[in-house]
């Protein structure tokens, strides 16, 4: 049998795929960008599929605010402001940080799934994957910011200093969330399945968001605790984005040097967390 | 296409997982250009490995992988755009709708819109999903999946397709229609690469195979070779019970061509002469007063070449270690197959 049949007519069908040519540096990233789009519509649609984890996941931010606002609120004073306005920087950078689990999750889970393996013996861009998961997670930040906008518009958040400087925060805590993702690509990369992932993530975050500024002064902590929560880089990114949403009456000093450190931890996240990502899922072929 | 070129080459291929476990230990084989190539072996074997390197998703320790003549680790890039490959476990999106995820596939292939749109719908008909393309797979029985899956591997129309164990854990009719259709791409021009523990499989489809066990290669030809190496004829003869059908076999020894294997209360005997051995094997029962219960002469199944190659007393010390499972990171993903093959077993 295998004598007879050498002479090989065209691929099945018409319109066979022609030889691949000699990818130059601009095709290249022609398609990197186009398969990180790919992968990145592919994770919002799947986000869709399941609206009761994008329901119940946007809920608990929600029900953070109002349970800051309306039940411990009134028992934390916080000089010069009303805590309303205090607490929306801490729920902006407490959102996307615990938002971007869900990047652990999907990418444990593609793993998991064999969709990786698929994707590794496809000709499409190495980095789309990771990519496409970070810019998908991003995506759902940018709606989540949104959302706790318009949630904290509503329970009496008064932009005290205006739209430009408010902007800059969302997009600052948005920079934040970015590099952060890349940190949680890396546990979805190494966790043994996604229920892991989540609870993986979990531990580090928690500590750090809440001994933080977040939802209480520091001053009101132990002087070793409080100069932790103000230099840790969750603190500090609630501490720059506190003093773009209120101005001087967060009394946290220069908004300047506060925004520079922040950028400086962003900028160290994703100098150490996307080479660490991108490592591990070199290796985990 | 010249004729000396095989569409797939893998030459003395060696893995080793995580410094310990040999998954590959010097295979190789060539496939010829439009025909169903079957490796054949048991769980464990190192088949799912030497796909995996074919396929530049793994790089071997040592030895050369060709997919139409383009190395497999030099240019990966290319290979990757002239094959398809359908894993074990369908890997496809369940969140996604089938035609999604072949639209998918194909913009990651790099086709135009105009082309991955009415390839999709194409699929989707051949494959029998055209009612359920809309739907998110979550809803798709296993056979639906499968075939998904294989559609998904298809969308550029690669010349050269790798189904990895495609019908294990599928319903009897469900693998005879991927069968069916396996068979139309061959006939259609592409070369496929099938691994199946199915002999039933490798017998229906493969013109040539190759059986490895632990790594090696230990039998290679067509089907009819094969079998043919084994005796020309099986004897089938059943008795009443277990320790009778022992002792039967021992009786009739000097029939077979190599040792009888005795499962239950059958015996199966290789022959060489089918008649000849029937009255020799009959004439012998009586001698000893026992009564066969079933008495047939039958055409060699691949499983009995595969329980004559596999089956030594000298490697017969249980099954060999996983395909690839040692290695930490890949245990999780294969636990799924695992039990698959535990299902499908080797007989």
């Amino acid at each position: 049998m295998s004598t007879i049949t050498a002479a090989r007519p065209p691929a099945p069908g018409s319109g066979a795929p022609a030889p691949a040519p000699v990818p130059t540096w601009t095709s290249r990233l022609r398609w990197g960008v186009a398969d990180t789009l790919t992968i990145t519509k592919r994770n919002l649609i799947a986000y869709t599929r399941i609206p009761e984890a994008l329901f119940f996941s946007t809920m608990q931010p929600i029900m953070f605010v109002l349970l800051f606002r309306y039940v411990f609120g009134g028992a934390i004073p916080i000089q010069h402001l009303t805590y309303i306005n205090y607490l929306m920087a801490g729920i902006f950078v407490q959102s996307v940080a615990f938002g971007g689990i869900g990047a652990a999750v999907g990418l444990s889970d593609d793993l998991q799934k064999g969709l990786i393996e698929r994707f590794r013996a496809l000709p499409m861009a190495r980095s789309a994957v990771l990519a496409g998961r970070t810019t998908a997670d991003l995506v759902r930040n940018v709606f989540v910011v949104l959302l706790m906008t318009g949630v904290g518009a509503a329970v009496g958040f008064t932009f005290p200093t205006g739209p430009v400087d408010f902007i800059a925060s969302a997009a600052l805590v948005l920079l934040f969330s970015y590099a952060l993702l890349w940190g949680f690509a890396f546990i979805g990369l190494v966790a043994p399945n996604s229920e892991t992932a989540q609870v993986m993530a979990f531990p580090i975050l928690f500590p750090l968001v809440f001994a933080s500024p977040a939802f209480v002064q520091t001053s009101k902590m132990p002087a070793w605790l409080g100069r932790f929560a103000n230099d840790q880089p969750v603190g500090a990114m609630i501490n720059a984005t506190r003093a773009l949403m209120v101005g001087p009456r967060a009394g946290l000093g220069s908004t300047g040097d506060h925004v520079v450190t922040a950028l400086l931890w962003c900028a160290g996240f994703l100098v150490v967390l996307v080479p660490l990502a991108v490592w591990r899922y070199r290796r985990t072929a | 296409m010249t004729t000396s070129t095989p569409a797939i080459e893998a030459h003395d291929l060696h893995k080793t997982f995580g410094g310990k476990v040999r998954a590959l230990a010097g295979v190789s084989f060539a496939v010829e250009e439009g025909t169903i190539f079957g490796l054949l072996g048991p769980n464990g074997a190192g088949k799912t490995t030497a796909v995996r390197i074919l396929t530049t998703i793994l790089r071997p320790d040592a030895g050369t992988g060709r997919v139409l003549g383009h190395d497999v680790v030099e240019h990966a890039d290319r290979v990757r755009t002239l094959i398809g490959l359908a894993g074990q476990y369908a890997a496809v999106d369940e969140n996604l709708t089938g035609r999604e995820n072949l639209s998918m596939v194909g913009r990651l292939n790099h086709l135009a819109t105009g082309v991955v749109r009415p390839r999709v719908v194409e699929l989707l008909a051949q494959f029998g999903l055209t009612d359920a393309g809309d739907r998110t797979l979550k809803t798709y029985s296993g056979g639906m999946r499968r075939r998904l899956d294989v559609a998904a591997a298809l969308v550029a129309r690669p010349p050269v397709l790798f189904l990895d164990e495609p019908t294990s854990g599928l319903d009897p009719q469900s693998r005879m229609d991927l069968w069916a259709m396996i068979e139309q791409l061959v006939v259609e021009g592409t070369t496929v690469l099938l691994t199946t523990q199915y002999l039933e499989e490798a017998d229906r489809l493969a013109s040539r195979l190759v059986v490895v066990d632990r790594g090696h290669v230990i039998a290679e030809g067509t089907a009819a070779e094969l079998k043919a190496d084994l005796g020309a004829t099986v004897l089938d003869v059943g008795l009443v019970d277990p320790d009778t059908a022992r002792r039967a076999a021992e009786i009739l020894r000097t029939v077979a061509h190599t040792s009888p294997t005795v499962t239950g209360t059958m015996i199966e005997l290789p022959v060489d002469d089918g008649p000849h051995a029937a009255m020799e094997a009959l004439r012998l029962l009586d001698q000893h007063a026992l009564v066969p219960t079933t008495f047939r002469l039958r055409e060699p199944s691949l499983d009995d070449v595969f329980l004559a190659l596999t089956g030594q007393p000298a490697e017969a010390d249980g099954a060999g270690p996983e395909d690839t499972t040692t290695d930490p990171g890949r245990r999780r993903r294969r636990a799924g197959a695992d039990r698959s093959a535990a299902r499908g077993g080797a007989s």
